[in-house]
C-alpha cells in the first residue's frame, strides 16, 4: 500500500559563524526504499539522528525529497502532498499546536479538520476518549498534564477521522503501562475490523519486537536490513549476550577476564559481550568461580535483541537504541 | 515489555495483497471546506486564549489606560484628544493581533506544531484566519474598556462607540495579518516576537501621538502603518457631524491592507507547512 524508491534527502552544509560550529552536508536518508503492505505493522527502527523522522516527513507531505518516489495507496505523494493528509493521520512529536486546549477540544478540533461535520466529529472524540481511557481528563488542557497523558490525548486527536494508514513517530514516549497497553489495543482493533495499516517509528528495540509485523532497520539515513523482527534475529542467532556487572573494578588480575575485556563493550560497571554458545559458558564459567565471582555483582545471558542485530549489521552508533 | 497485549504480536501480518501490481489510487478521505475548518480553528484559538492570554489582555489594557493618563497632562483636550483616545484603543489591537499573533505563529512554526495542521486536509487560509479572527475579537472588550476610560477621561462623546465594532475587526484584519506573516517569515523565533514589538511600538508611538505634531517624514511614516486608519476612523467620528465617507474611506484601507496582509500570510503558512 506504500512503496517507497531511491527516496533521497540531503541537508546542505552549514558554514560555522560566531558561536556556532559549521556542520558538513548531511544525508538524512539516502536511497531508501521500502514496501508497507495493508495491515502491517510496520516498522522503522534506529538510534537518534538515523534520519527515521526526515523519512517520516517525507512520506508525509511534510519534506520534499531531492530524488525518489513514494506512492502510498496508488496516490504519488511527492507530486501531490497535500493528498497525503486525506489519506494519513500523523502523531508527530511535538503536540504545540494542541498544548493550550483541553483534551476533548484538541480531539474535536482535529477531527473537524479532518473533514468531520460537527456531530461526526463529537460522535467520534466521545468514543476514542473513552476507548483509551482519557474521559476523566477530557476537561483539562494538555499542558496541564503529564508527558504521557499528553502523548496519549495527541495519539487520541490521531484517531479521530479514521485514516486507512496511521504514521505514528514514537507514540509510547513517557506513558505508562497501561497508557502504553490502551495505544496498542486501539491500534489492534483498527487493524482486525478496518485493515488499518501502521508505520511506527521507534528506538524502542524491545516494543519493536513485541508490535511490529517487520521492520526497517535505519542507520545514517540508508535501511540496512527489512525484515520481521524473528527473522533479523535469526541473522545472530549464532551469539549470545553476556552482560556483566562488577561490584567495583573488574578483576583483571584473573587472565580470563583480562582476554574478555577486549571484546566487551564497556559502560561504567557494566560490560556487554556478544559471544558464540560455547565461548559464552565458558565465560559465566569463569566469573562465577574463584577471584571473579567475589568481585561480580550481577550478570545476564540473553538472547540476542533487535540491539544487536543492529549492531551485528554494522551500526554505527553504539547507543540510542533504548530497551524499556 | 509487558504492557503489550500478546494479540498484537501473535497475529501473522496478512498477505501482501497489493504489492507489486499497481492497483487503482484509493478514494481520498474528505477535504475539510474552508468555513467549517475556520469555525473550528476559530473556537479551539478563542478558548486558548482565554486560558492563556487573559493576563496579557489586562496588560494591553492597562497599558493604553496608563498612556492616556500620561498624555492627560500633555494635550489641552479638543482634537488632540481625539486622537490620544482612539489611538490608545488601537494600541489595544496592535498589541495582540501583531505582537502575540507574530510570537504564536513563530512559535508554532519552530517548535514543529504546524506539522499537525500540515498534515490535516485543511485549507492554509482557514487556520490563518481563524487564528487572526480569534485573537482579534479578543481583543474587543479591551478596547471598549480603554475606548469608555478615555473619553470619560477627557470628556469626549460616548455615543460613537459602536464605530469601534467596525475598526477593531478591520485594523484587527490588517495588523493580525502582518503579525501572522511576521511569525511564519521570520528565520528565527526571536526575530518573529522583535518584529512583532517593533510593530507594536510602532503602532503605539504613531496612533497615539496627534499628528499635528509630528515631523513630516514622521507623518509620511505614519501614513504607511494599516493601524493609523483605524485611529483616524474612530477619532473622526467625535465631531458633532463626522464625514461618513472618509470614516469609510478610512475602514477601506483597513480591509484593503487585511485582505493583502492575510493573503500574504496564507502563503507564508503554505511556505512554511512544505519544507
Amino acid at each position: 500500500m506504500c512503496a517507497v524508491r531511491g527516496l533521497t534527502k540531503t541537508y546542505a552544509a552549514v558554514r560555522a559563524r560566531r558561536g556556532a560550529p559549521g556542520t558538513p552536508e548531511v544525508r538524512a536518508t539516502d536511497d531508501v526504499a521500502l514496501d508497507i503492505r495493508r495491515g502491517e505493522i510496520f516498522g522503522l527502527l534506529g538510534p537518534n539522528g538515523a534520519g527515521k523522522s526526515t523519512l517520516v516527513r517525507q512520506l508525509t507531505g511534510l519534506m520534499r525529497p531531492d530524488r525518489g518516489s513514494v506512492e502510498i495507496l496508488g496516490h504519488d505523494i511527492v507530486a501531490h502532498p497535500e493528498r497525503a493528509a486525506r489519506i494519513l493521520a500523523y502523531l508527530g512529536q511535538e503536540s504545540s499546536a494542541l498544548d493550550e486546549l483541553t483534551v476533548a477540544l484538541a480531539a474535536e478540533t482535529t477531527g473537524r479538520l479532518r473533514g468531520l461535520d460537527l456531530r461526526r466529529a463529537r460522535a467520534e472524540r466521545d468514543a476514542v476518549l473513552e476507548e483509551l481511557g482519557l474521559t476523566p481528563i477530557a476537561g483539562r488542557p494538555l499542558k496541564k498534564l503529564s508527558g504521557g497523558q499528553r502523548r496519549l490525548a495527541c495519539f487520541a486527536a490521531a484517531l479521530v477521522g479514521e485514516r486507512p494508514l496511521l504514521v505514528l513517530d514514537e507514540p509510547t514516549t513517557g506513558m505508562d503501562p497501561v497508557a502504553r497497553r490502551a495505544v496498542w489495543s486501539a491500534v489492534d482493533r483498527r487493524r482486525a475490523e478496518r485493515g488499518t495499516t501502521v508505520l511506527l517509528v521507534t528506538h524502542n528495540v524491545i516494543e519493536a519486537e513485541t508490535v511490529l509485523d517487520r521492520v526497517a532497520v535505519l542507520d545514517q539515513g540508508r535501511v540496512i536490513a527489512c525484515d520481521t523482527p524473528a527473522g533479523l534475529k535469526e541473522r545472530v542467532a549464532g551469539e549470545v549476550r553476556v552482560e556483566l556487572v562488577w561490584r567495583e573494578s573488574p578483576p583483571l588480575q584473573v587472565p580470563e577476564v583480562a582476554a574478555l575485556r577486549q571484546r566487551a563493550v564497556e559502560a561504567g560497571r557494566r560490560w556487554t559481550l556478544r559471544l558464540a554458545p560455547e565461548e559464552a559458558r565458558a565465560a559465566v564459567a569463569t566469573v562465577t568461580g574463584g577471584a571473579a565471582f567475589a568481585a561480580l555483582d550481577d550478570f545476564t545471558l540473553a538472547t540476542p535483541s533487535l540491539e544487536d542485530v543492529y549492531l551485528a549489521l554494522g551500526g554505527a552508533a553504539q547507543q540510542g537504541l533504548v530497551r524499556a | 515489555m509487558s504492557a503489550v497485549p500478546t494479540g498484537v504480536a501473535a497475529r501473522p501480518a496478512p498477505a501482501a495483497e497489493d504489492t507489486g501490481t499497481r492497483r487503482a489510487a484509493a478514494e481520498l478521505g474528505p477535504r475539510a471546506r474552508l468555513w467549517p475548518s475556520l469555525a473550528a480553528v476559530y473556537r479551539a484559538q478563542l478558548s486558548r486564549a482565554r486560558v492563556a492570554r487573559i493576563p496579557l489582555l489586562f496588560v494591553a489594557t492597562f497599558q493604553s489606560v496608563g498612556i492616556m493618563i500620561m498624555m492627560r497632562g500633555v494635550v489641552s483636550g479638543g482634537g488632540e484628544a481625539e486622537y490620544v483616545v482612539s489611538g490608545a484603543s488601537v494600541v489595544v489591537v496592535a498589541y495582540v493581533a501583531l505582537n502575540l499573533l507574530s510570537q504564536y505563529f513563530g512559535h508554532l512554526r519552530f517548535s514543529g506544531g504546524l506539522d499537525h495542521y500540515a498534515t490535516l486536509p485543511v485549507p492554509p487560509a482557514a487556520v490563518v484566519l481563524g487564528a487572526a479572527a480569534a485573537y482579534a475579537s479578543f481583543t474587543v472588550p479591551g478596547t471598549m474598556v480603554t475606548a469608555v476610560f478615555g473619553c470619560l477621561l477627557f470628556g469626549l462623546p460616548l455615543g460613537n462607540l459602536w464605530v469601534l465594532l467596525a475598526v477593531v475587526p478591520l485594523a484587527g484584519a490588517a495588523l493580525s495579518g502582518l503579525g501572522a506573516a511576521c511569525g511564519l517569515l521570520a528565520p528565527r523565533p526571536e526575530l518573529a516576537t522583535l518584529l512583532g514589538q517593533l510593530g507594536m511600538s510602532a503602532a503605539l508611538l504613531l496612533g497615539v501621538l496627534p499628528p499635528d505634531r509630528m515631523p513630516e517624514a514622521v507623518r509620511f511614516a505614519r501614513d504607511l502603518l494599516p493601524s493609523t486608519y483605524g485611529v483616524e476612523a474612530y477619532a473622526r467620528t467625535f465631531g458633532g457631524s463626522p464625514d461618513w465617507a472618509y470614516v469609510a474611506g478610512d475602514m477601506a484601507v483597513c480591509a484593503g491592507v487585511g485582505v493583502v496582509s492575510l493573503a500574504v500570510a496564507t502563503w507564508a503558512y503554505r511556505r512554511a507547512a512544505v519544507r
